[in-house]
Parts: C-alpha cells; structure tokens; sequence
C-alpha cells in the first residue's frame, strides 16, 4: 500500500476519460485518473500511481529514478505485484489468496 | 539488500556524507525525524545510518499507517466482518496485523470472507459483482491514500450502489507532528518531510513548523541521496539559524499538493474530535472521518 509506482499511460478509455490503461515493466493495468482531473494525462505520460489511483504526473527521468528506487530496496517484485493486482474485475476476483505473502512493511 | 559500494552514485553519495560532517557542529547533537515510514525503510535498507556521524542521530515518526491503528479498530472491524453475507476487503499489509481474536488472515482461516485488494477501486469491483453481499473496504492510511477511498466512495453514491462500505481508518499526519512538538519529552532539531503525502497535501501545511515552532522542514524523496540530500539542506539551515520549509522532492512534488485530491477528501471526510493512535496515544482532530452524505 505504501508503494508508489512509476508507469506509463498506454491508452486512456474513450468511454470514460477517467480509466486509463498504464503499462508498468511490461505489466498493463487499468488504473483510476480521477485524482488528476485538473490535468488529464494523456498517452505516452508517466504518472505515480498508488493504490490503483494515478496521483500526480512525472517527467520520464523521474519515473525512471522512482522504479530504480523500488528496485533498490527490494521491492520491485513487490510493485509489479501490487500492480497485477489492480483490477480484480478482471476475472481473479476469486482468487483472493494471490498476493498473501504481500510484505508488510514498518 | 544493498550496501554504500552498490549505490547508483557513489560519489555523490560520498560527497553529500562528508558535507554532512562539515555542516555538523561538533559540540552539538542533532536529533532529526523523519516522518514518513517509507524513510525509516529506506534508512534501515540502505543502512544510512552509517554514513552520519555519531552526533546526527535520526528519530523514527509516526508515518507508518499499519503501525499507528490502534488494536480496537482492526477488532471492530473484524466483529464486523463476521457477519453472514459480508467481504471484509482490506490492503494486503494489514492481513497478518494481529486484533484480540486473530489477524484478518485468521478469520479468514475460521471461513469469513477476508479478500486482499490493492486499490479501494477493486473493493467497490467486489461489490458490483456480489450484489447479494455487502462489502466493506477497511481502510487505512493517510493523505497519501485518503483521496482514493473518498473518490472510490463518490463512484459508489454515483452509481447509487448500496451493498458497499468504507471502515474509515483514515488519519492525518499534521496532528502528529503537533503532538510530537508538543511532547515536553521529545526534543527534535528539525523534520525530514514525507514525500509522497506531501504529493497530495503539498509543503504549506508545514510552513508553521518553521515559522511558529522553528523547526526547519524539508520534504524528501526516497533515493539515499535523497535523504542525505535532505539532511544536508536541514543542517545548512541549522548552521545558518534558519527556520524555513523546503521541497527537496521537487521531481514529484508540488508545491501547493494536488489540489484535485484534496477536493476529494474535502468532499467525503471531515476530521474526527480526536483519534488513538498506537503509541502515541489520543490525538485531537488527526482522523478522517466519513460525512453523513456518504455514511448513511
């Protein structure tokens, strides 16, 4: 929960202008773009996500310093995780064991 | 794990320690805290600690949402969660957090429905694909996270569901930092910001720790340089009898925080007359609480 994750808009829903789909080292997800409304990402932006939610928007090299952050310490797998997870509309709703061993952190 | 000799900038990493020594005045002991637990994580993890001299001692905050709830909430809701037709859905960090009965791994155990989600967004998926349960997202967190679950509950009203829920556990880190100042026990030179609630709330909310209690401020990223970067700008202001609130994590964030999401929290919480904190006991007005508008 405490992670915050660089990715990319790969496409923003032309139904609903507040999903996005972002691309995370190769992972794709839907994430929610209603915290920046006031500046709508486009694609091709990187934004930090956290919790589902896309938080603010970030230059490239920022996004980039960020995973290397993650990776740092040790919790990149962590984040590629968090992000697998995002969606559970997605068909693994019943499947709510995958991610247990989620580290708990403090 | 990693270790000094593995840092991305050596050198700088190096540079930014010895100027750390210059700045620090030897007759004198430095007592900073960092606020935030994504610091004390990254402190530990990249052993920081080793590359300040003995007289700039680093003091752990109270930034960690897990570590702050007090056992009562985790078993009120988790009394809660027992009931015949309910989700207790819930971040994967407070799954193995222990209440008087068990942790929610072990209700889950005993056959209450327990789901891990990773956003409050997939809590309220939940609730639309079982409209015959109710489900109740506990959350946690603070103003990093507390604009999701307000928006997640302003989708639910929108979509006029019913069977969905918020266990608002949600506090505030100002109200922390005031009572830390205010603890006649707890003597701190100076403050190493949060990076990513400071996204959301921004550097203002901070200036009065500067201006009123003088005590300088200065919002952090997460990099070991980062926060060797921060403690520098800390003692330079030290060294100069400055008091002022500075953006070290001007990369990520803004200024004046995302305005977007305050308007969010604003919308959907309002602060509770006084909340417990574990370990730190009752702090007035630290929590978020849900507006009757979307309590029902």
């Amino acid at each position: 929960m405490c992670l915050a994750i660089p990715a990319k808009i790969v496409e923003v829903d032309s139904q609903n202008a507040m999903q996005a789909v972002v691309e995370v080292v190769g992972v794709r997800r839907k994430v929610d773009l209603g915290l920046l409304q006031d500046q709508p990402p486009v694609v091709g932006d990187w934004v930090l996500i956290h919790v589902g939610f896309a938080m603010s928007k970030i230059s490239e090299a920022a996004a980039l310093d960020q995973m290397r952050t993650l990776m740092m310490l040790g919790e990149a797998a962590a984040a590629i995780e968090e992000v697998r997870g995002y969606g559970l509309g997605e068909g693994d709703v019943e499947h709510p064991d995958k991610g247990q061993n989620h580290e708990i952190r403090g | 794990m990693k270790y000094v000799d593995e840092f991305r900038e050596p050198e700088l990493i190096s540079r930014a320690a010895k100027e750390i020594r210059k700045l620090a005045d030897t007759n004198r002991h430095y007592r900073i805290m960092e606020v935030c637990g994504g610091h004390t994580h990254a402190i530990y993890r990249f052993g920081l600690k080793d590359l300040l001299p003995a007289n700039v001692e680093l003091i752990h905050g109270p930034g960690c949402p897990v570590c702050v709830l007090p056992m009562g909430r985790i078993d009120d809701g988790l009394s809660l969660a027992a009931q015949p037709d309910f989700i207790f859905a819930a971040f994967g960090d407070m799954m193995r957090v222990p209440g008087t009965h068990g942790s929610p791994l072990e209700y889950k155990a005993r056959g209450v429905d327990v789901r891990i989600v990773y956003s409050p967004a997939d809590a309220l998926k939940l609730a639309r694909k079982h409209p015959e349960k109710h489900v109740m997202f506990f959350a946690i967190g603070f103003e990093t996270t507390a604009p999701s679950t307000a928006l997640t509950l302003m989708r639910a009203k929108a979509e006029g569901l019913h069977n969905f829920s918020v266990f608002c556990n949600h506090v505030t880190i100002i109200p922390a930092i005031r009572a830390i100042l205010d603890s006649p026990d707890m003597r701190l030179d100076g403050f190493v910001g949060p990076g990513h609630v400071s996204t959301v709330i921004g550097c203002r909310p901070y200036v009065w720790i500067a201006k009123n209690e003088g005590k300088p401020v200065v919002v952090s990223g997460f990099e070991p340089l980062d926060i060797l970067q921060s403690i520098v700008m800390l003692l330079r202001q030290l060294r100069n009898g400055e008091s002022k609130v500075e953006n070290q994590y001007k990369r990520v964030v803004p200024w004046e925080g995302n305005l977007a999401a305050l308007r969010a929290i604003a919308e959907v919480f309002e602060l509770r007359p006084y909340f417990e904190w574990r370990g730190l006991g009752f702090i007035s007005q630290s929590a978020l609480k849900i507006r009757g508008r979307y309590a029902e």
